[in-house]
């Protein structure tokens, strides 16, 4: 059964190839998205078998690797010299994402024919997203580090060629220069940011080869579970790997892509840039939780990188008045707890987080898209309100997807971040700081998400009735956001903990994947009792609390965000230009750099030194040539003069030497 | 009978082509292309019998062909390939015909010598990557020279002569120590006891690596500088943007796919198994210098307002990579380098090719000019994007398996003793994205801009004989990406060999060193 591995990643392949090679000849709407959502639906369909196969067998024969052929190596037959193949690995961690990518990313594909209807460039947008799915299945199924890197630059190339799909567009960067930047600069921007976290991944590599002398995930796992913590080479290791997934991640430092990738056709937002790619650092951080938990501080690295991340993204998330813009730095911040769950070895309580959060953010993304699509390409929440009458699916799924996220109990994001929280504060590498962070971001979560929902569907209607007419998606827009929506809400019972008399069946699933992890951090289960429970009513009143409030002041007493904004003028500019991080970042390494390659190294040192240099060498030799030449006069007496010269001079020389 | 003839068929196939073509009328312009590019055509046909017939596993050089030519002083015509000649020569006939396709129509004055100069470069070409016997490379190799500099010479663009003559003269200076160390290196065959002066290359690496380390560091130093001017390495590339930019197109592409790799070719021909001792002695510095080109001819890359003299500088970085991965000593390094050659020739001479596409539209080559040009030629538009993605190295193109395999045994290479050149080095696959796309967004992307009529000349998408010139690169850059292993065994015989000269020479120099230390 393992064997039919491949085919998953196969078939978008094909979907790619065939809509790369003819798909501007078909014509055919209809035609390109059965053909495009077809290929996924397929690889879905695959996975759900495999993964209804796995559940019939015994834990430890959950797994199966299937070697396709040799793909980079030496092929000199040395043992030690690198050998890397096309292999793919099924295991429960590597279904579970599966299942996420190619189901959310079937909806995703479906409710693309509606979203793009009408676009010149419907067949290239299926055709980016078939390729984009093949990348991604081959990011979570490889076998090696190698083959995942190949998943992971390639989802980073379909990254750059969605976000800037509409390459003839602008789009608003925020802050203080609005509508300035061209879609490709900010796909250029994620590109590039992305190679610097790859610079990383790939010195990681390098060590872990010369660690290893393997790349493949069986040998290194195995070979790294016999080590002692806390070695200098795993500290390197995997602080080089973390780097690879705070660009991917869009973790500070590196996070400043993510916002600007809303640039992109709305769908591109909901798969890639919340559901999916986004979210492959923190697998990769789970898949290779071995090598986290032999880095100890590394993982404290990581947790503290992730509570900032998710705090700062959300204090940004609160003054942000583009719809899509509050969206990503929510995933921004989501990010951030995730990667906290990483940092204190919480790997299942992050690996679920991943799975709730595809569902609701797909579904607030795709559900801000069909606003969006609604209101004839509008983005500012402070020109829409009182939608609810015109978009009544969207506005009731869009609010589903806002309480999930929010976290109140039983929608799907209550239990994943409940676990997270109490992970931060009970677990040996957790911390009261830790969880008084992610709290105070969970808070804030719920207000910015509620300030959201009020602003675009509720109170006034504040659009200009001339220009916009808002009207419902098609059907194939509005069904995947019901399926979302459900799954919103259902999505979190996979994970119920013991406490709430849960099975947490997703803790067990993905047990024989992290016990070499926490046997290697001697991990001993964490039983909280009476705590448990007040942290858990505490997180719920304090998302209930930021509902309250964005309810207060955006419904109630309006007077206050106004004055508010005014009275605290500073840090709201603070947070409204984002911290002033693009700002630094162009000034310290884009500019200078590209002034520093100009007049230092091209025109001072290139032209004016190396090329001078060889022109005067020239130059020299032409001097020297014109004055020797001035010894040929044709004289035929100066000739003999110097001739009886020469030969007075040498018979000197012969009888004196 | 085949086996001996079939290299010097290939080698001097092109000159048969050449005078079939002095008898050809010089104003039957189509005859004229169509003879040349046929003669390069059967050349390719031809080499790819060498292809299939060649034995990956077995030792030495294989095809050899050995005809003696002065006797008194053991000079021969003697040719021969192992796996990295073979990949190169199939690389140098595979590059010609679609170079001379993909530029049909670009040269409209004195075609006849044109494409005899063409035709007299490939010769020389496939002979240099042939050569078993010193003197016939030098042969092959200065007379390589002649035609390229005509090539720049008489059909470049506005300072054709100062590029054509700076180019010459770089590489004749180079040449010239060369020539001097290889007769060095003939007559010290000549001192060791029952030897002669010869310049078989079989006998010379006996008795190079027993020379004196500094008798071997001289001779070294005239090779790695002829080389290192053709590669070229910092900061002897001046001679290359100038060249690249005056030459035309075709020029230009079998400037940057063939005859920049003549210099790393050499370097892991001769420089390092002729000379051991003198390698390892500057490998530091001949690796510093590689690891600066990759970085700083990025960033000159970066700030280039010509598109040819962009892809110009990004050559200096990327053949930076390949002596890095030469002197890393590593199967994974030489394989690497091996490989990256025939990426660097396919995917540098793709760019120049689309450069060319667009320049003979628009007649300018200034990237301020254009802008939106993806909208106008989307079938050009993604042709540029897959080698541009090929040229920043992305996994599954054919960048990513040389620079990754030059990386790995760059950075674990016990010969270069510190990691630091490969984790700067790595740090240049950022900046390739950053000039390579930055160039990409300004020429093919934003709004068809109307104030800019493309210097008045309106843009037409690819026609079909562009598309059949990109094509086959394309397919090889998705090869290689996909399925490198057809090639890497190719010359992974040869790789290794190299490897276990260079180790147990080092072993060796270790031993004689201890020995002196004991006395």
């Amino acid at each position: 059964m393992f064997s039919f591995a491949p085919t998953i990643v196969l078939f978008p392949l094909l979907g790619f190839l065939f809509l790369g090679l003819f798909g501007a000849r078909l014509r055919n709407e209809k035609l390109i998205g059965i053909l495009g959502s077809g290929t996924v639906g397929l690889s879905f369909l695959v996975a759900v078998a495999l993964f209804i196969h796995m559940l019939g067998l015994e834990p430890d024969q959950r797994k199966g690797i299937v070697e396709l052929f040799s793909w980079i190596g030496t092929f000199t037959g040395t043992a030690s010299s690198v050998n890397v193949s096309v292999a793919y690995q099924v295991d429960q961690l590597s279904i579970l994402m599966t299942l996420v990518v190619t189901g959310v990313g079937f909806l995703i594909h479906v409710y693309s024919i509606g979203y793009m209807h009408g676009d010149p460039g419907f067949w290239r947008f299926f055709t980016y997203l078939n390729l984009f799915i093949f990348a991604m299945l081959n990011l979570v199924l490889a076998d090696n580090f190698l083959l995942m890197f190949l998943g992971w630059e390639g989802v980073g190339l379909c990254s750059y060629l969605l976000i800037g799909f509409w390459y003839d567009r602008k789009f608003d960067v925020g802050g203080y220069a609005p509508g300035k930047a061209w879609t490709n600069d900010a796909a250029k921007k994620a590109f590039i940011v992305n190679r610097i976290g790859d610079f990383g991944f790939l010195l990681a590599m390098f060590l872990i080869v010369v660690q290893f002398e393997s790349l493949s995930f069986d040998a290194v796992f195995g070979r790294a579970s016999v080590m002692t913590p806390g070695s200098d080479v795993m500290i390197w290791i995997t602080l080089l790997l973390f780097l690879g997934a705070t660009g991917k991640s869009a973790q500070i430092p590196l996070f400043v892509w993510l916002p600007d990738a809303m640039a992109g056709p709305t769908p591109v937002s909901a798969l890639i840039h919340a559901a999916t790619m986004v979210t492959a650092g923190v697998y990769m951080v789970a898949r290779c939780s071995i090598l986290f938990a032999l880095a100890p501080a590394t993982l404290q690295v990581v947790a503290v990188i992730g509570a900032l991340t998710a705090i700062m993204a959300a204090t940004i998330g609160l003054v942000q008045n583009d719809i899509k813009k509050v969206l990503a730095y929510s995933t921004v911040s989501q990010l951030g707890y995730m990667f906290l769950a990483m940092g204190v070895a919480a790997f299942t309580a992050g690996i679920f987080h991943v799975v709730t959060h595809a569902f609701f953010k797909a579904l607030l993304f795709l559900g801000s898209g069909a606003v969006i699509h609604g209101m004839h390409d509008e983005q500012d929440i402070q020109k829409m309100g009182g939608l609810k009458k015109y978009l009544p699916v969207t506005y009731k799924t869009f609010l589903i997807g806002a309480i999930a996220i929010a976290g109140i109990p039983p929608f799907a994001g209550f239990f994943s971040k409940d676990e997270i929280l109490w992970k931060a504060f009970s677990s040996d590498q957790g911390s009261v700081l830790l969880w008084a962070i992610a709290a105070a971001g969970a808070g804030m979560t719920a207000f910015y998400m509620f300030r959201l929902v009020i602003l675009t569907f509720e109170g006034k209607e504040r659009f200009d009735h001339h220009h916009a007419h808002p009207h419902e998606a098609p059907k194939t827009m509005t069904v995947p956001l019901i399926v979302l929506a459900f799954l919103s809400v259902v999505g979190g019972f996979i994970g119920v903990p013991e406490s709430l008399m849960g099975g947490n069946a997703l803790e067990h699933w993905l047990e024989p994947i992290f016990a070499p992890a926490m046997t290697a951090l001697r991990a001993t289960p964490h039983h909280g009792g009476i705590t448990e429970y007040l942290l858990m009513a505490l997180s719920v009143g304090i998302a209930v609390a930021g509902i309250y409030g964005a309810h207060t002041v955006y419904m109630k007493r309006q007077e206050l965000a106004d004055a508010w904004r005014s009275k605290y003028r500073r840090i709201y500019q603070v947070l409204w230009n984002k911290y002033y991080v693009d700002e630094a970042y162009d000034a310290l390494f884009v500019r200078s750099t590209v002034k520093a390659s100009e007049t230092v190294l091209w025109k001072g040192l290139d032209v004016s030194v190396i090329d001078r240099l060889v022109n005067a060498s020239a130059q020299g030799v032409a001097w020297l040539s014109s004055k020797v030449r001035l010894i040929q006069s044709g004289f035929a007496q100066r000739y003999a003069t110097i001739f009886v010269g020469g030969i007075v001079l040498v018979l000197f020389w012969l009888m004196f030497k | 009978m085949l086996t001996e003839y079939i290299l010097t068929i290939t080698i001097f196939l092109p000159l048969l082509g050449g005078l079939a073509l002095l008898l050809v009328d010089k104003g039957s312009v189509n005859t004229i292309k169509m003879v040349g590019f046929g003669a390069t055509a059967l050349t390719f046909v031809v080499s790819l019998y060498l292809y299939f017939a060649f034995d990956p596993m077995a030792a030495g050089f294989q095809f050899q062909h050995k005809v003696v030519w002065i006797e008194n002083l053991a000079i021969s015509y003697s040719v021969g390939i192992d796996g990295m000649s073979l990949l190169l020569i199939l690389l140098t006939t595979f590059l010609t015909p679609l170079a001379l396709l993909g530029t049909w129509n670009s040269i409209t004055h004195r075609i006849k010598e044109y494409m005899v100069m063409m035709l007299l470069l490939e010769v020389g070409m496939i002979g240099v990557f042939a050569a078993l016997d010193l003197f016939l490379f030098y042969v092959f190799w200065e007379a390589m020279l002649i035609p390229m500099y005509f090539i720049i010479g008489i059909w470049g663009g506005q300072e054709r002569v100062y590029a054509a003559i700076k180019f010459f003269l770089f590489t004749l200076f180079g040449s010239l120590l060369m020539l001097v160390a290889i007769l060095a290196l003939a007559y010290s065959a000549s001192t060791i006891p029952g030897g002669q002066f010869t310049t078989d290359l079989y006998v010379l690496y006996g008795v190079g690596p027993r020379l004196a380390l500094n008798v071997q560091s001289w001779m070294f130093l005239a090779f790695a500088l002829s080389f290192a001017i053709k590669v070229p390495l910092f900061p002897l590339h001046t001679w290359l943007p100038d060249a690249h930019v005056q030459a035309p197109t075709a020029g230009s592409v079998i400037l940057a796919g063939v005859l920049l790799k003549m210099g790393t070719y050499g370097l892991i021909r001769f420089c390092l198994p002729l000379f051991p001792d003198a390698a390892f002695v500057f490998t530091p510095a001949m690796t510093s210098l590689a690891v600066i080109g990759i970085i700083y001819g990025a960033l000159v890359a970066m700030v280039q307002t010509d598109m040819k003299k962009l892809v110009a500088y990004s050559s200096v970085s990327h053949l930076g990579f390949v002596v890095l991965g030469t002197f890393a000593m590593t199967e994974e390094g030489i394989q690497g380098a091996i490989i990256q050659m025939v990426n660097h020739g396919l995917s540098t001479g793709a760019l120049f090719l689309i450069v060319g596409m667009v320049y003979d539209r628009a007649h300018t080559r200034a990237i301020a000019d254009f802008g939106g040009v993806a909208k106008i030629m989307p079938v050009f538009a993604t042709f540029f994007m897959i080698v541009t993605l090929s040229s920043i190295g992305l996994p599954g193109l054919n960048g990513f398996v040389g620079e990754f395999m030059i990386l790995v045994g760059s950075f674990k290479s016990a010969f270069l003793g510190s990691s630091a050149y490969s984790i700067i080095a790595t740090s240049g696959v950022i900046l390739a994205a950053v000039y390579m796309l930055w160039m990409y967004q300004r020429v093919m992307l934003g709004p068809v801009r109307p104030d800019r009529l493309y210097g008045g000349h309106a843009l037409t998408d690819l026609t079909r004989r562009e598309i059949a010139t990109l094509v086959p690169l394309v397919v090889f850059i998705v090869w290689i990406g996909v399925y490198p292993g057809t090639f890497l065994k190719t010359s992974a015989g040869m790789a290794k060999q190299v490897v276990q000269t260079m180790e147990s020479a080092r072993q060796g120099g270790q031993a004689r060193f201890v020995e002196l230390k004991n006395r």
